[in-house]
């Protein structure tokens, strides 16, 4: 029979529409608002999966998110997502669910044999079983432990779905929107305050819906579906379901998480799965209602047993029978409820078990009305049953308990009292403190602009939470600067005082030991934390490492309280010396793609192109990534071309005739000013102040710990107007670092300066015939007596404006001219037009970089950050009569000794063989063994055409004396040494003849 | 999430500053001592408690500021430009 369990009427379901789904491949049915977990009651199904340590049979707890239990994998393939909690999963048509953590069978577990082997698992296990020997690690923990304590498996495919970021300012925020929650809103929204009301549950009300309250003379899901109707049509107010707030942080900013289309078979078109909210409101009210504990008694965790609250929500909300025989077991008034309305459900309430003496409680003499047994001064000792409870055993709270009463039944509703919800009042810096009148703990001061009401504040009555919301929603609508709201709470029938006397450990049947669960998701027992302060961890926050009690996928919603109570017991201390744990983000499971929303692929980050980058793609250029630079590597010709094919003809047709590279991702800075120069000076070791008008100059920046920080050359264009390059890599730190020293240090420098690497496109020129070449399209005197080495200044290409280089990287003669970044594809295209009939070709960064090795010009990979200018040959550049960034610290002696690495050069003597970057130099009489032998290593190798063999730079101790010498560089990840010999950094044309001709 | 009040944008996201370090070191002179020098890259308190340091407000108005802040409970008491003889922040609302 189908759904065997619902009610015949009642509950917030849509008995008109019937949903199919299956859960471990059987097919069942429910209705349109059931939760996974209330349909499969529905259908009698308790066993929902095996306990993480124990491999227990493990049913349903609660009716919301704390629940520890009944976790499961939801859906399949790339959708598939593990640990997903069945009470909170709203129920779709299709849906696949599959319990988790057994093996072969939910109901046969091999593993469960872990429950007899219990003592090995104990508090510590992690510690004590893992210590010896190590071997044992790899071929046995790993394994058995992994199969034995599994928590679902990951999906292998790719998310298909797309996750969104949201940020939304507002007056008033309200978390939670039960009575407190909607009586806040009410209040805060009849100013003009700007209001978010946000709730983790489809359906707005919170307890209103789930209880059976009276407001105003109504039902009090009629007043809450009529207060969110009212707030819906305030345009003031923003209403949000399926959206739970996980952190609170510094500065009043809070998170949530939007369920967008978790409750669908996939999201609608263009919507996405889960949306994440950063809020920025001026004041935030908690109203996040509280959790009900359990009992700590003998098999407590059996399927069956459930908490009180989550009994009767799932009669009242979803119109199911959790039970057909019910015991109701209690420290407190509040689980009479369950009593009350279980009965009205149809479910056979056999008794109502409450440890108290004096129960004293109005609804006692309701019990009597309905003929319900009431057992005071007594509670259930331990559950009877295997897969399911068969029978509470009731042992008195006071003297022996050698006579237990057995109550047959199949459901066992315990309440142990309530717990404010006060994680997110604790994740804003408040410490909450404890109230013995409710045996919990309560908020402490606010530490920010943020308040709790309610039930969340330890105030359980529902006046009490209406009255509350009213006040504190005209309070924090004040405090935003709205005028006050004038605005009347709404009256409850009375439901009668909350109170609970403490009873944290249940006495067991003839005092025999049972499994008492505190934490069940981490199978941490009672006798865990008794064991673990025995130890010596007896304080909240090494407890809770050492049991891993509260670090479960539920962060111990159920079972914190609980266990800092056993602890106190054990200390024989009250509560509060015991202290509490802080509580982190986030409040929920919070899936990884919604951290990175839309970053994810192609738009992981933005891609940068510069003007020629369509006219290389039109090519076939191969492309490098340079930092968020798409740079050409190289261009393959015809087919079968390899990298190396390409670099090396790219490189000869430079060296023999002319070629262009596209250098637009240098980075480029426009300096201003009467004092340019004098920022420069200070800026770099070089001397600027007599640089001539058409100058460029090749300066060395240090940071002020002495290393090098970046190099380029930098351009007088006019008397106060200097045209600064960086290296692609430092083009953002670079001004980073010049706007800090010219606002914190030198604010009376008269200087301005702006990045404008975006506005210009840069050409080299390179090769023998570059000034041929330019001399056809460029409208100034370009023979070496009027633009010689080093000169720079204004042009004209055709009819484009340029700026024009005399520098060289590739050691060539050389130019590079710089066109507005509009212009630059034509620049390009008419250079190759011009240069056509003297074969023109062009040339990516791997030639680049061949030339520049050959040429010995350090870059990115001997500016390490560890190298001094006088490490890389470059101390020459330096003016020391003058003050610049570093100057002070590049002159401590150990940077000056011997014994440092310098710059090199490195021959292959093995033919045909390429050198390899990160290979250490050694003395080849020493086979390295320890990295102490390393003199140095390589930092940038290629093939030269030039000298016909493999070539590189290196950095090696005392490297500038030592050329000559023959070394090994050895690479021990391949097992590989060659032969090679020091030399001078420069290969070619060491006089520099080539680039002043 | 740190909100800092740019003094020429206004309460901006932390996201778009960057941390730029001690403000609380003064740069020695040139002709400081090396032990000066020294310390003034390498020696820093860290304290538990108000704290100055630079922030540079790299996705916004590029400005360097000084911003002193509790490091334990992020509370931001001031937030200033990196020099006091640059012209304050003159925003208008
Ligand atoms: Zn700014």
């Amino acid at each position: 029979m189908s759904q065997q369990y619902r009610t015949s009427n009642g509950g917030q379901i849509n008995r008109a529409r019937s949903i199919s789904f299956t859960f471990d491949g059987k097919s069942y049915t429910g209705f349109e608002g059931d939760t996974l977990a209330s349909a499969l009651l529905a259908n009698g199904v308790h066993l929902m999966g095996r306990s993480f340590k124990y491999h227990r049979p493990r049913g349903i707890q609660t009716a919301g998110s704390e629940e520890p239990n009944a976790i499961v994998e939801l859906r399949t393939g790339p959708r598939k997502e593990p640990n997903t909690r069945a009470t909170t999963i709203e129920l779709f048509d299709g849906l696949v669910a599959k319990s988790q953590n057994r093996w072969p069978s939910l109901a046969f577990d091999a593993m469960a044999i872990n429950n007899l082997f219990s003592p090995l698992l104990s508090a510590g296990f992690y510690y004590k079983t893992f210590m010896w020997p190590a071997s044992f690690w790899t071929n046995v923990y790993e394994h058995v432990i992994r199969r034995a304590a599994g928590l679902g498996t990951a999906p292998t495919e790719a998310d298909p779905d797309f996750y969104e970021q949201c940020h939304e300012h507002c007056d008033v925020m309200i978390v939670g929107a039960g009575p407190a929650g909607l009586s806040a809103a009410l209040a805060a929204a009849s100013t003009d305050a700007r209001v978010i009301l946000l709730d983790e549950h489809p359906l707005l009300g919170g307890s209103l819906n789930s209880e059976n309250f009276s407001i105003d003379g109504k039902p009090g899901n009629e007043w809450a579906a009529e207060a969110v109707a009212k707030l819906e049509a305030m345009d003031n107010v923003h209403l949000m379901t399926r959206t739970t707030l996980f952190g609170y942080y510094d500065h009043n900013v809070v998170a949530a998480i939007e369920k967008v289309s978790d409750h669908l078979p996939v999201p609608a078109k263009g919507h996405p799965r889960q949306r994440m909210w950063t809020f920025y409101p001026g004041r935030v009210i908690l109203a996040t209602g509280a959790t009900e504990r359990p009992l700590v008694f003998g098999n407590n965790d059996k399927p069956g047993v459930m908490l009180a609250s989550a009994a009767r929500t799932y009669a009242n909300l979803y119109g199911v029978k959790p039970g057909r025989r019910a015991v109701i077991a209690t420290n407190n008034n509040d689980a009479y409820r369950s009593a009350l309305d279980l009965h009205r459900a149809g479910v056979n309430v056999v008794a109502v078990v409450d440890s108290r003496q004096h129960p004293g409680t109005q609804l006692v003499a309701e019990l009597e009305k309905l003929s319900i047994r009431l057992i005071a001064g007594a509670t259930v000792g331990a559950a009877e049953g295997r897969q399911h409870v068969k029978a509470a055993q009731i042992v008195t709270t006071q003297g022996d308990t050698l006579d237990p009463e057995r109550i047959e039944c199949d459901l066992i509703a315990a309440s142990g009292g309530w717990n404010p919800n006060v994680h997110l009042h604790s994740q804003s810096g408040a410490k909450p403190v404890y109230d013995d009148s409710i045996t919990s703990f309560i908020p402490g001061d606010s530490r920010q602009a943020e308040v709790s009401i309610g039930a969340a504040k330890g105030s359980f009555s529902l006046q009490n939470c209406l009255d509350q919301g009213t006040a504190a929603g005209a309070e924090a609508a004040k405090l935003a600067g709205f005028k006050a709201a004038n605005i009347k709470a709404a009256s409850a029938k009375d439901e009668g005082a909350y109170a609970i006397e403490a009873l944290w450990i249940s006495p067991t049947p003839y005092n025999k030991s049972f499994k008492q669960f505190v934490d069940q998701q981490n199978d941490v027992k009672s006798s865990d934390v008794a064991l673990a302060s025995q130890e010596g961890y007896d304080s909240a926050e090494l407890l809770k490492r050492y049991t891993t009690q509260g670090m479960a996928t539920d962060q111990g919603k159920t079972s914190n309280v609980n266990t800092l109570a056993i602890l106190a017991c054990q200390r024989g201390e009250p509560v509060p010396e015991v202290g509490i744990t802080t509580f982190r983000p986030p409040y929920v499971a919070v899936a990884m793609g919604v951290f990175a929303g839309h970053t994810v692929g192609y738009d992981f980050m933005p891609v940068r192109r510069t003007a020629i980058h369509d006219w290389n793609e039109k090519q076939g250029a191969v492309f490098i990534e340079a930092g968020l630079w798409l740079r050409a590597r190289y261009y393959p010709q015809r087919p079968g071309d390899t990298m190396n094919d390409c670099y090396i003809r790219e490189t000869n047709a430079t060296r023999s005739n002319v070629a262009l590279v596209d250098v637009t991702s240098l980075g480029k800075i426009d300096i201003q000013g009467p004092d340019a120069a004098e920022f420069l000076n200070r800026l770099y070791i070089n001397n600027w102040l007599k640089l001539p008008i058409g100058k460029a100059r090749y300066g060395i920046m240090l940071r002020e710990d002495g290393m090098v920080f970046d190099d380029g050359t930098t351009s007088r264009l006019a008397e106060n107007h200097y045209y600064m390059t960086t290296t692609t890599a430092n083009a953002g730190p670079v001004l980073a670092h010049m706007e800090q020293y010219h606002q914190s240090e030198w604010p009376e420098l008269d200087v301005v300066f702006c990045s404008v690497t975006e506005q210009w496109t840069g050409i080299a020129v390179a090769g023998p015939n570059s000034r041929k070449l330019l001399e056809k399209v460029i409208d100034i005197d370009l023979s070496n007596e009027a633009f010689p080495f080093m000169a720079a200044g204004e042009c004209r290409m055709n009819n484009i404006p340029g700026r024009l280089f005399r520098i060289s990287f590739s050691g060539e003669l050389a130019y590079e001219i710089n066109v507005p970044a509009d212009y630059g594809e034509q620049a390009w295209l008419e250079l190759l037009e011009a240069g056509k009939e003297m074969g023109v070709s062009v040339y990516g960064t791997e030639a680049l970089g061949t030339m520049r090795i050959e040429k010995g010009h350090v870059a990115g990979s001997e500016l390490d950050g560890r190298t001094t200018a006088k490490d890389l040959g470059l101390e020459g550049l330096a003016n020391r009569g003058k003050h610049f960034i570093g100057k002070h610290n590049s002159e401590r002696p150990a940077l000056l000794d011997e014994g440092r690495l310098q710059v090199v050069g490195l021959k292959s003597l093995v033919v045909d063989r390429n050198l390899r970057i990160g290979s250490q130099l050694v003395d080849p009489k020493v086979k390295l063994a320890t990295v102490n032998q390393s003199q140095g290593h390589i930092t940038a190798t290629t093939y030269s055409p030039q000298l016909e063999c493999g070539i590189a730079l290196g950095l090696l101790r005392d490297g500038a004396s030592r050329h000559g010498e023959q070394l090994d560089a050895v690479f021990p990840l391949d097992d590989e040494t060659l032969k090679v010999e020091v030399c001078h950094p420069v290969f070619i044309d060491p006089e520099g003849e080539l680039v002043r001709a | 999430m740190l909100r800092i009040e740019c003094p020429w944008c206004g309460i901006r996201n932390e996201d778009e500053f960057s941390y730029g370090g001690d403000a609380s070191v003064q740069r020695p002179t040139d002709d400081a001592s090396q032990d000066d020098w020294y310390d003034y890259v390498y020696t820093r308190n860290n304290p538990a408690g108000r704290h100055s340091e630079y922030w540079h407000h790299a996705n916004g108005c590029r400005a360097w500021i000084k911003v002193e802040r509790d490091t334990v409970s992020h509370e931001i008491f001031s937030v200033t430009p990196a020099s006091p003889n640059l012209p304050s922040g003159n925003r208008e609302d």
